[in-house]
């Protein structure tokens, strides 16, 4: 970890931890993220944390840009990484069918894999969360197994369903609300990724465990889901 | 409890306040009157907290009636208001007598006015706010980022002072040609020296594709020379360079994180001026240190704090 701190705005600064993505990263970037709110208390307006940077927003009442620098100074001067602080897991349940997944086939296509195997490769891995962002609770997730990347559509579609489950590159998110989106669509979770009523609101925070689980249409229904088809909903 | 009716409305007339904090690491945006100068000056007029709940209505098209005599404040665009047909100039708080019409035709000056109400109108606090954001179904008179729509009800509690008016020397001047201020960031030594003349010298023009999360600039195309980079928390005026080099100015209710490279940020007062400017209209930036935006804008803060409190007076419905 190399640290710099970069001005991005009159009450905001940019704390730089690392230059490339890496799952080791987050031991580093949950403890600095710790040592920052701890630091600043009261001053802190918001803390957006990212893959490899936390952006700082204090209060210029309360503080200078000049303070606020040698505040985050000092709080990460002696950081060390917090093994034993890792996120929440999480398995969440995803019906992947063509019909809710207009991608599966061109991903298996792509890769030379049935959709069975697709789906297997997909739902294997642990995924980290590596940052939220796009929506209210949509989170970055990775890294997927590389026979699955593919880059975005061409063209995002104006419309994905809540709970769409997609890949883009190495990446995986599930879509919190209904939105635009170019990610390419593999299934459909019944979960609430997003909900105001909710201790937190988000069911994804940085640094959680996330296991996609493949489960039939039926549960799928009776978790609440909706398997109206892409194409139908208008 | 007073009443006012909504009798005609657009989806560009919103329920802000200052915003939605300390919820950005959830990916939920800021939100927030554009225009946080005009704001802050609607709610001084009736004595508010500066962040009380207005009504931001953008271009017109917006008409209420008033169940009860009512004291309110109009600051910001002049939107061609006419109360009962007779004009109604903003930088002051007015009576609207039971009955009466107040109705925004269209923009003669400036794109955004600011309705406020004695302690702010009543809405449901969403995340900490009740900014209205409809791409996030947050906000708003329902609490699920509706815009405001004919036949709904804005309500408020509070008392007005007396009838007062912002002092010409205190309006912004939402026809000044004056550069924006920029905060430069850090990818800056990552365009080419060209582009960098560029920004700080041509005259930029606003295109038609601007809402409440950026405005589109056209000129020349900048061109950054740097590593593509990694998403990364964007700040409130982020002045954001796409593959295309055309500038992207993000405003309140942008993403919160975005990997496009950056030139700088415009100070929060260069913002309220630019949020008062219509497709067409030029801008130019001038570099900032961020020490210099820092001193601007809390002598500006500072400015309210040392303001008479209103009291309740003649003006009193």
């Amino acid at each position: 970890m190399k640290l710099r701190v970069e001005v991005v705005a009159v009450d905001s600064l940019m704390v730089r931890l690392f230059d490339v993505i890496d799952e080791a990263n987050m031991p580093w970037m949950l403890a600095a993220r710790q040592r920052l709110q701890a630091a600043f208390g009261g001053r802190l307006v918001d803390l957006v944390p990212s893959y490899t940077t936390l952006m700082v927003q204090f209060d210029l009442l309360q503080m200078s840009p000049t303070e606020a620098r040698s505040c985050i100074e000092q709080a990460l001067a002696d950081v060390q990484p917090d093994n034993g602080g890792a996120g929440r897991r999480h398995e969440i349940p995803v019906w992947y069918d063509p019909s809710v997944g207009p991608e599966l086939a061109l991903l298996a296509q792509r890769s030379g894999k049935s959709l069975a195997e697709v789906i297997r490769l997909h739902s294997e891995r642990e995924y980290q969360v590596f940052a939220l962002g796009f929506a209210p609770g949509f989170a970055f997730m990775g890294l997927v197994d590389e026979c699955l990347a593919a880059p975005r559509l061409a063209t995002p579609r104006k419309r994905v369903a809540a709970g769409s489950v997609g890949i883009a590159e190495r990446q995986t998110a599930a879509y919190p609300a209904v939105s635009p989106g170019g990610w390419n669509l593999i299934g459909r979770t019944p979960s609430a990724l997003f909900d105001r009523d909710r201790d937190g609101y988000s069911l994804l925070q940085p640094g959680d465990r996330v296991r996609f689980v493949p489960v039939d249409h039926g549960t799928f229904m009776r978790l609440g889901g909706d398997d109206t088809p892409l194409e139908a909903q208008v | 409890m007073s009443r006012l009716i909504i009798e005609a409305s657009t989806p560009l007339c919103l329920l802000q306040d200052a915003g939605r904090f300390g919820m950005r690491h959830l990916g939920v945006t800021q939100g927030g009157a554009l225009d946080w100068v005009s704001m802050r000056w609607a709610n001084w007029l009736l004595g508010n907290a500066v962040d009380a709940p207005v009504v931001e209505i953008t271009l017109g098209g917006f008409s209420l009636i008033a169940e009860q005599d009512a004291c309110l404040a109009l600051a910001g665009a002049d939107l061609d208001a006419r109360l009962d047909g007779q004009p109604l100039t903003p930088w002051r708080s007015f009576m609207m007598r039971k009955g009466q019409r107040l109705r925004f035709n269209q923009p003669l000056s400036g794109a955004r006015a600011y309705l406020a109400a004695p302690a702010g109108f009543v809405a449901p606090l969403v995340l900490g706010s009740c900014a209205c954001v409809v791409r996030e179904g947050l906000g708003g008179l329902d609490g699920f980022g509706t815009p405001l729509v004919e036949g709904e009800y804005l309500t408020y509690t509070g008392v007005a002072p007396g009838l007062r008016e912002v002092s010409v020397q205190q309006r912004p001047d939402l026809r000044s040609n004056a550069p924006l201020d920029m905060v430069l960031g850090a990818q800056i030594g990552s365009f080419s020296g060209q582009s960098l003349f560029d920004a700080f010298n041509a005259a930029w023009v606003l295109d038609r594709r601007a809402d409440r999360m950026g405005i589109r600039l056209l000129g020349p195309a900048l061109q950054y020379q740097g590593e593509p980079m990694i998403s990364e928390g964007i700040p409130l005026g982020a002045v954001q360079v796409p593959p295309d080099g055309q500038p992207i100015v993000l405003l309140n209710d942008r993403q919160t994180i975005g990997g496009y490279p950056r030139l700088g940020a415009l100070t929060p007062l260069a913002l309220a001026r630019l949020a008062q400017c219509v497709p067409g209209n030029v801008v130019t930036f001038r570099p900032v240190l961020q020490v210099q935006a820092y001193e601007q804008q809390v002598a500006f803060l500072r400015q309210f704090e040392s303001m008479p409190v209103a009291r309740c007076g003649a003006g009193q419905p």
